[in-house]
């Protein structure tokens, strides 16, 4: 039988089953599978706190989107095209989000009456008529995955833990991905376990086949390679960008790297990366609690290494009192926020952007510091290293805002040459800095950062604190001016980074002057379903200029200029308008905000009629 | 003892002085604080390790006794309240070539900072740990601290304090310290000679200093200091003699435990000899519970000395072998490690 195959120029996928089933597992194989093609991509991990919910429920569902195309994408993608589902609460939590007329793999096997009840199904929607409109292909999943295992001295339930590989050969043939790299992945990963390699290989190998030879498909996709800018690529999740980038600020920096930190979700994974990367002389310290992460880290930076400490929200609320002490003894650190929902506890694995508002004023007194906000996975790297630049530069704490969907979500990278970095080191203190004696607080003239004079350096012993110092000497001071004086300093000394970073870009290809009068701004991990947004704005022949903020303190200069310049401001977030609150503080501009807190990124279609309608109200 | 706690820390050419630690600061405790003692004991000793002054680091909380750092003209770090030890852990973990000093308070160290302290204690992170303990809190001026005696009547508790007061010693033991020691304020000899113990020791050391507070707090340790009973309520603790004070001495209970007992009322062979190297720490956690009911009889003097590596020379020792396993990091390895391909 020969099957049809059929151009697509974007198909997006989402696979989702019980948080046993393997699905993320299942997700990322396809997706390198699909970045060894050579496609455009995106990806959306979505999945429960809990390691193992009660099985066959809707909260223990877990589920993997991948967008791939022949161009260059923004974001996961909307909707999917095609639904995964390995059991009924799988398809009964993702239905809602299925265009009708979308494909619908359906793991039959799991479809019993007991499934079925545990999700509030009556009777089963693969047979009940109730999924008329969307293409539905019921298959066996498990069975025939625990049939092609039959010569494997297996158990049956042993077998049965492969069906995610026959899902995963199936969808491999349905889309024509390679299959090398999958079967290589699996002979490493169950190197010790020789059998059970084979048998992963052998469902995987059948999925193929069964899509092959099975009636239930007749047409199999094809998404030609994407034309992306020459290069050598890599996918990446932002967790192991920023990873990444705080070794090669490390290196760039010339300063060892310690990273003091406690697991908290969804941030671990950095800390995880990081440890593994030793032979960079990193030292990585798991503290007994986030309070102390930070002061190891901000006590390692004192002895005049890179301190890092990384964290999601709750961390950070426990970290305030330290990242000021960094605010006052003006030593470079780094604090990782990987945003989560909140408040409190909130929902741990979902995303969201509330903490701008802590991370810039969540200290007591007037302690200023720089927040940089990455705007994609891969930006996590060079939002990084420009962290540490500034940390290093001005010897201050900088916040570093990621957040969990850019944390989890991949992309193709295209790999910069470590030759290509920019360089980030500075020098220590030697001697004295006024006449015969040194002032660990008199400053560069150009920075206002006041020297880094590490222990071990003779003639250049100081004692610094949390009590206010006099301005030069560093020496206890309660006097009244001075503390205004030093006050003020620390807040020039931050808003003077404003020089140093790039302004704010705008894509405009009209310009105000072309007619073009609503401005769509935005920050951190929007970049991508507001690019996506405008996109189709602009398509459908509409007018409207973009720019992205990834500087959130000090912003680029021309910041204000640029949000005069158009009639209209849309600024969409995931929270309740926190730099809408700033902006309109500091600009007087009446923006419009935007705001969804689903815990969820949010979908290009969705802004794109939020834009449309700015543009079309008067 | 170990002595390898500052074998990584470059000495010093030049004779050093009293004169070499004192920083320009004016000291600003209260007239007749116990601090004042401390810090001159401290002072006049530190010379005698012949350390270079700038690998000398004092990192201390918040409290009174946490103004130390200001003093010493080393390198200092007057921190915040509680964290001492976690700051002193990243410094002294990224730097083996630092002495790192942490001067802390009961309050300091055992309310806010407790976490930090036994974390410190068991991860035994090459730096020492001097607790100044008053039981009181002075510097918010006079409430009651966690090493304050029940039923104490303070500005927070008018009708008596209710909660059992830790006991620094036993804490520390049971928090697996590999060094911990008591001492004085007002007995300069013996206040040093524990510190050069606590300095050579490798790995974190405990010094618990009664510490007196002539406002809050005054006449706290007076039994100890006060000659007519001092000799007989001391038990010395010194490795290899026989624990006794002047009319006391120390023996194992015919239930399994230790008790004390008029000194002439024993044979010599039946007193307990003191083994501050043994690997088990329950002889010395009972010795520290010798002190129940408060200052019968107070053991004084190195609890517990035990080899054990450090927190930081095993981290040193894993960054070595990863070298040696894979090389130095390379940057352009590292970003083209995995799945790539190539475009164009």
């Amino acid at each position: 039988m020969t099957k049809q195959v059929q151009q697509l120029d974007r198909v997006i996928i989402r696979f989702a089953g019980d948080s046993g089933d393997g699905m993320q597992l299942t997700g990322d194989r396809f997706t390198a599978g699909t970045a060894e093609f050579g496609n455009d991509l995106s990806t959306l991990p979505n999945f429960p706190a809990e390691i193992r919910a009660p099985a066959g429920t809707l909260p223990g569902v877990s589920s993997f989107q991948l967008h791939f195309a022949d161009h260059d994408i923004l974001t996961p993608g909307d909707a999917p095209n095609v639904l995964v589902a390995m059991n009924p609460a799988a398809l009964k939590a993702n239905l809602g989000d299925l265009p009708r007329g979308a494909d619908i793999i359906a793991n039959t096997d799991e479809f019993t009456k007991r499934n079925l009840q545990k999700v509030g199904y009556d009777a089963s929607p693969l047979e009940d008529g109730s999924l008329a409109e969307w293409r539905v292909h019921a298959v066996p999943l498990t069975s025939l995955t625990v049939k092609a295992l039959e010569g494997f001295d297996l158990s049956k339930k042993d077998a049965e833990r492969s069906k995610n590989m026959f899902a995963l050969g199936l969808l491999s043939w349905l889309y024509h991905r390679p299959t090398e790299a999958t079967i290589s992945f699996l002979e490493t990963k169950f190197a010790k376990k020789p059998d059970i390699a084979k048998a992963n290989i052998a469902a995987f190998t059948a999925g193929w086949n069964y899509g092959e030879t099975t009636e239930s498909f007749s047409v199999s996709y094809e998404v030609k390679p994407a034309k992306l800018p020459a290069g050598v690529y890599r996918n990446i999740s932002g967790n192991q960008a920023l990873a990444y980038g705080l070794i090669a600020a490390s290196v760039q920096s010339k300063l060892p790297l310690f990273l003091g930190s406690y697991p908290i979700t969804p941030a671990s994974d950095i800390l995880h990366e990081l440890s593994k990367h030793k032979r960079f002389g990193i030292r990585t310290f798991q503290a007994e609690d986030e309070i102390a992460g930070v002061g190891a880290a901000l006590g390692a930076s004192f002895g005049g290494a890179l301190g890092v400490t990384t964290t999601s929200g709750p961390g950070v609320a426990l970290k305030a009192e330290t990242v000021g002490l960094a605010v006052t003894t003006e030593l470079p650190l780094i604090v990782v926020d990987v945003q989560r929902a909140g408040p409190s506890t909130g929902m741990p694995t979902k995303t969201e952007q509330t903490d701008l508002l802590m991370a810039m004023y969540g200290r007591n007194g007037e302690s200023p510091l720089p927040v940089v906000a990455p705007m994609s996975p891969s930006d996590c790297f060079d939002a990084a290293v420009e962290a540490a630049r500034l940390a290093v530069k001005y010897r201050t704490p900088v916040m570093l805002l990621s957040d969990g969907y850019l944390a989890n979500g991949s992309e193709p990278w295209k790999v910069p040459a470590a030759a290509d970095l920019p360089d980030i080191s500075t020098e220590f203190a030697s001697g004295p800095n006024d006449g015969e004696t040194f002032l660990p607080f008199k400053r560069d003239p150009e920075t206002l950062a006041r020297p880094w004079a590490i222990p071990g350096t003779p003639g250049l012993e100081h004692r610094i604190g949390g009590i206010e110092k006099a301005d030069g000497t560093g020496n206890i001071s309660y006097d009244p001016d001075n503390h205004d004086r030093m006050v003020r300093l620390r807040q020039a000394k931050i808003d003077g980074i404003a020089k140093d970073i790039p302004a704010l870009e705008v894509d405009d290809p009209d310009g105000p002057e072309g007619g073009t009068r609503v401005l769509v701004l935005g920050w951190g991990s929007t970049y991508g379903p507001i690019a996506a947004a405008v996109r189709r704005i602009r398509s459908a022949g509409g007018k409207v200029a973009q720019a992205h903020l990834r500087h959130l303190n000090p912003l680029p200069a021309n910041t204000g200029e640029v949000l005069k310049s158009y009639d209209k401001v849309l600024l969409p977030e995931i929270n309740l308008g926190q730099l809408a609150l700033l902006l309109r503080a500091r600009f007087l501009v009446d923006i419009i905000s935007y705001n969804r807190v689903r815990g969820l990124p949010f979908k290009a279609e969705e802004l794109a009629g939020v834009i449309q309608d700015v543009i079309d109200s008067e | 003892m170990n002595g390898r706690g500052l074998s990584l820390v470059p000495k010093s050419d030049a004779k050093q002085s009293m004169k070499d630690y004192k920083s320009d600061q004016e000291v600003r405790w209260c007239p007749g604080c116990g601090d004042y003692a401390i810090l001159a004991a401290v002072q006049s000793f530190v010379p005698e390790l012949g350390l270079k002054r700038e690998n000398m680091v004092f990192v201390s909380g918040i409290g009174c006794s946490s103004r130390f750092p200001y003093y010493m003209n080393t390198y200092g770090f007057h921190s915040i309240h509680g964290r001492a030890p976690a700051i002193a852990t990243g410094l002294a973990a990224s730097r083996p070539d630092l002495s790192v000093w942490v001067i802390t308070g009961d309050g300091d160290s055992l309310s806010i900072g407790g976490n930090h302290l036994i974390h410190a204690l068991r991860r035994n992170v090459n730096l020492n740990i001097l607790l100044f303990n008053n039981r009181i809190y002075g510097l918010t001026k006079g409430q009651y601290s966690p090493t304050s005696e029940v039923g104490k009547i303070t500005k927070s508790t008018p009708m008596g304090s209710l909660d059992k007061p830790f006991n620094p010693i036993s804490l520390a033991i049971g928090a697996e310290a590999s060094f911990v020691a008591r001492t004085l304020d007002s007995d300069r000899k013996h206040l040093q000679s524990v510190l050069r113990e606590a300095a050579e020791h490798n790995g974190t050391s405990l010094v618990e200093i009664y510490q007196n507070c002539n406002i809050f707090n005054d006449g706290a340790f007076d039994q100890l200091k006060d000659p007519e009973q001092r000799d007989d309520i001391t038990l010395r603790l010194e490795h290899g003699q026989p624990i006794v004070s002047a009319s006391k001495a120390v023996r194992r209970s015919a239930d399994g435990g230790i008790e004390v007992v008029d000194r002439a009322s024993v044979r010599e062979e039946e007193i307990l000899v003191h083994d501050a190297h043994r690997a088990d720490p329950s002889l010395a956690f009972a010795l520290s519970r010798l002190d129940e009911p408060a200052f019968e009889h107070v053991p004084v003097g190195i609890f517990r000395s035990v080899d054990r590596p450090s927190y930081d020379e095993q981290m040193s020792a894993q960054l070595e072998e990863a070298v040696a396993q894979g090389g130095r990091g390379d940057l352009d390895d590292l970003l083209l490690a995995g799945d790539t391909w190539r475009i164009g």
